[in-house]
């Protein structure tokens, strides 16, 4: 690993002006992608500065039909919080599933996010609620968040800060792990919203990132059960293709995780 | 570099560290704990779990300023004397351990994870919980029994 200089800001302002002065500055907070990411020189910052200790990113609330989750919360805080699991059971299920309990207790939501890895698991959640991803100078909508592979409309020195989610009538996720890494090979959150909209993210397949499936969302409109997605076949097109599944193998697999979500809330 | 002062093992700790030094080298270079080990050093593993401010952690996924200020401890801490902690002598008892260069990640997982879910765990629960500790040796039979002796043990 390269030298770099580390800060830990107590306020978003400050946090803020350490990154503006730095030549190559780069947020961190629960450090779970950066760290290994620098440790293999595929990242080498000139600062760090860590926003894991700004209180105002740290809150979880259920505010009217929404429940806001500061950008630093850990995935294990995510899991374990009575107001995820009695609000959105099915995020709170979707954050007991990133990693191992120990990079629960570390990574953020926030990170996970920003660093938008097709293989991560959050991206499935934010987009198929249409969360709205609160930064230090603007809100963002999930549909206009996500810009293919590791890439975000953040701006340079943009800070995450909180995602807000619009609280469905019921929602679940379901993956099939990378039996080494853990990652998703296929996750796909599925949700019906309150005025009876269905929403299906998908994660972990495409090379383009995490997307929507407009073919299962409509086929869940007609009938939400496993059932009607099983005629469907999805495209292999933009999937990915590497050692670990084909392109058809993971088309298939957003089948059959699809199925299993709706199944565990039928 | 940066000055940092924590708890390891309830002792205070005071010392300059450079920014990019991770947690598992302050511990094992700087202080010479070197029961917690650096097994794959790419989070995988979970050799060199440790406790921060009581949360288990891997100690090779963070950086020693970031544990400025924390409670740290090891696996040299968690006997009282000479002791052993109720988790330790499980794995003694039922022999959890062939090679024994899990072990020290596995004992502050598997209290970490009484610490979440209690003292009456099941075979499945301690299997799903320790995925992010492996074995090389392949001995987890005789760790999940272990873990399951341990957490009834540590309620008494």
């Amino acid at each position: 690993m390269y030298e770099t200089s580390y800060h830990r800001p107590s306020s978003l302002a400050d946090a803020a002006s350490l990154l503006a002065n730095a030549s190559d500055g780069r947020l961190i907070a629960g450090g779970q992608t950066l760290i290994p990411t620098m440790k293999q020189r595929l990242a080498a910052p000139s600062d760090l500065v860590d926003v894991a200790g700004i209180a105002e990113m740290k809150s979880i609330a259920v505010e009217g039909d929404t429940v806001s989750i500061g950008a630093a919360c850990t995935h294990s805080d995510v899991a374990t919080s009575d107001a995820v699991r009695g609000a959105i059971p099915g995020l709170a299920e979707l954050a007991g599933m990133i990693g191992d309990p120990a990079v629960r207790h570390r990574g953020t939501l926030g990170g996970s996010l920003a660093n938008n890895d097709p293989a991560a698991d959050y991206p499935a959640v934010v987009l198929a609620l249409g969360a709205t991803i609160h930064t230090d100078r603007r809100q963002i909508a999930a549909a206009d968040f996500f810009d293919g592979m590791f890439s975000t409309s953040l701006e340079d020195g943009e800070i995450v800060t909180r995602v807000v989610f619009p609280i469905p009538e019921k929602s679940a996720y379901a993956k099939f792990r990378n039996p080494a890494s853990g990652y998703a090979m296929a996750g796909v959150f599925v949700a019906r919203m309150k005025d009876g909209a269905v929403r299906v993210g998908v994660t972990g397949a495409s090379g383009n990132g995490v997307f929507r499936s407009a073919e299962i969302e409509k086929a869940l409109l007609d009938s939400w059960s496993p059932a009607a997605i099983e005629p469907l076949t999805i495209s292999a097109e933009d999937m990915l293709s590497d050692i670990h599944g084909s392109a058809a193998y993971r088309a298939n697999l957003v089948k059959v995780m699809a199925k299993r979500a709706v199944a565990a809330i039928a | 570099m940066s000055t940092i002062a924590l708890k390891v093992n309830g002792k205070d700790v005071s010392t300059e560290v450079e920014d990019r030094a991770l947690l598992v080298e302050l511990i094992r270079e700087e202080l010479k704990l070197t029961g917690t080990h650096v097994g794959c050093d790419t989070s995988q593993c979970g050799a060199c779990v440790v406790h921060v401010d009581g949360v288990a952690m891997k100690s090779c996924t963070m950086f020693a300023v970031q544990a400025n200020g924390a409670d740290v401890r090891t696996i040299e801490g968690v006997a009282e004397g000479d002791a052993l902690h109720p988790m330790q002598a499980a794995f003694a008892e039922h022999h959890g351990l062939q090679c024994g260069f899990c072990t020290p990640g596995m004992v502050m997982t598997a209290i970490d994870m009484v610490r979440r879910l209690g003292n009456d765990l099941d075979e499945a629960t301690i299997r799903h919980e320790l995925e992010g500790n492996i074995c090389r040796c392949t001995g987890y039979q005789n760790i999940v029994k272990a873990i399951k002796a341990g957490a009834s043990a540590m309620a008494s």
